[in-house]
């Protein structure tokens, strides 16, 4: 109970601390009010009307008053909820059966299913590549559109126009304002640079590799083209923009991205086609193990790895300048 | 009960940082700190799915030569389940971090409560 009843005073005393100035007169003011004296009728006066004068800026979130206790109400419930959540998610853990059991009926007849055909009818010797590329390549292909998506709200709150007014006086403020970080970045630095120049092509050629053994080993477009952005973000980081931007623009992400996301729609299409008619599809499954081999599973992995690699790049950018 | 929270610690490990997050995103009025929230939620998420398709002593479900049938390998759905949770995840946050972004632009605050006090006098 003294827990519940110290809790409650310290909500209380950051009420007070927070709800600033304003409220804090108001609340105090029905006690001052006994005590009149003639002398201060006019600063009551005075103060009456600021207060009407506050309470109709504020309408819209209501009385001071009402706020308060409902911001109490609403820090003591969120704390039961959080406690009666934790409380019942424990226990229902402690119902579950042991990690690792085989018995747990999680291992149903339906990754059996995966792990017995998939080879058969994928051609990948990595069964979650088979599975995302192949029996759920719908739902990827979302993903992908949800990665596109959220490149272009964030483009569209964020990015600035190098052209106007606002995005040069932003960039000199970044420049000579010592308030903002990026005053404080190296210029030039040369052990960045140099570390990068040897390190760059390492991550790209990863990334590829990546990409292209999503079929046979673990990895595929997701993680490929994270890698071969964080290499762009390693660069941009060391080299700067204008030298990024030679060979990577806004239009370089819009062709990249939207040939990707077409490509996969177009081939995916052909194959749900010949799927849902039970026509033979002319494309190979190949010898599994090969790396040309899986049928469109090799050709998915690097539109999504493109995907992936120009998003993580493209949002750096973004954040980091407000411009691609 | 204790002794079987502790047998499944990946889970119970899930479910008291999926907690925190949610606690994180309640309690806290600092927009960036909701945010960090929220991502903990989803890291916890993730890591009870993983914990869900580990099964003891099997191989990761990438085919070796020689070895087949399905009691050999774990459980390749929810690893495919994570991926597509990671990719919602990050595209969620860079949405939520550009809309605080502006509105710090706007308002140079990210207290929650400031923001709806200013915003409201605005409409006035």
């Amino acid at each position: 109970m003294t827990i519940w009843e110290r809790l409650n005073q310290q909500l209380e005393e950051k009420e007070a601390l927070l709800d600033g100035a304003m409220i804090a007169s108001q609340e105090r003011e029905p006690d001052r009010e006994s005590a009149e004296s003639p002398a201060d009728e006019q600063e009551r006066l005075e103060k009456e009307e600021r207060r009407r004068s506050l309470q109709e800026k504020v309408v819209t979130r209501g009385t001071p008053r009402v706020r308060r206790s409902g911001r109490r109400l609403y820090n003591v419930a969120s704390v039961v909820l959080c406690v009666l959540m934790i409380g019942m998610f424990l226990y229902m853990v402690s119902e579950m059966p042991r990690v690792g059991d085989p018995e747990a009926p999680t291992s149903n007849e339906v990754p059996r299913r995966y792990i017995e055909q998939g080879l058969e009818e994928t051609g990948a010797v990595n069964i979650v590549t088979g599975m995302i590329l192949d029996y759920r390549a719908f739902d990827t292909l979302g993903e992908s559109t949800v990665l596109f998506a959220a490149v272009m709200v964030v483009l569209l709150l964020l990015r600035l126009d190098p052209e106007s007014e606002k995005f040069s006086s932003l960039a000199r403020d970044l420049r000579t304002n010592p308030g903002s970080d990026t005053f404080y970045e190296p210029k030039d630095d040369h052990i960045l640079q140099y570390t990068a120049r040897f390190l760059c092509p390492v991550i790209w050629l990863l990334g590829i590799y990546v990409v292209l053994n999503g079929h046979l080993s673990p990895g595929g477009g997701f993680s490929g083209g994270t890698l071969i952005g964080a290499g762009l973000v390693l660069h941009v980081s060391a080299f700067g923009f204008s030298r990024t931007r030679k060979f990577f623009t806004y239009r370089t992400y819009q062709g990249i991205v939207v040939g990707a996301l077409l490509t996969y729609a177009l081939s995916k299409c052909y194959s749900f086609y010949t799927g849902a008619n039970g026509m033979e599809s002319i494309i190979p499954l190949g010898t599994p193990g090969a790396i040309l081999s899986s049928g469109l599973i090799l050709l998915l992995n690097i539109c999504v790895g493109m995907i992936v690699a120009c998003t993580v790049y493209v949002l750096y950018a973004i954040f980091r300048k407000g411009e691609v | 009960m204790l002794e079987k929270l502790l047998a499944n610690y990946e889970e119970t490990a899930a479910i008291i940082l999926f907690s925190i997050g949610f606690t994180t995103l309640l309690l806290n009025r600092n927009l960036i700190k909701k945010i960090i929230g929220m991502d903990m939620m989803d890291s916890a998420i993730f890591l009870f799915l993983a914990s869900q398709g580990f099964i003891e002593g099997k191989e990761p479900p990438i085919l070796a030569e020689g070895i087949t049938g399905a009691g050999a390998y774990v459980n390749p759905i929810p690893a495919g389940l994570v991926l597509t949770g990671i990719v919602v995840s990050v595209s969620v946050s860079a949405v939520m971090m550009a809309l605080a972004m502006r509105l710090y632009h706007r308002y140079r605050t990210l207290d929650v409560d400031e923001l709806i006090a200013i915003a409201g006098k605005e409409e006035v």
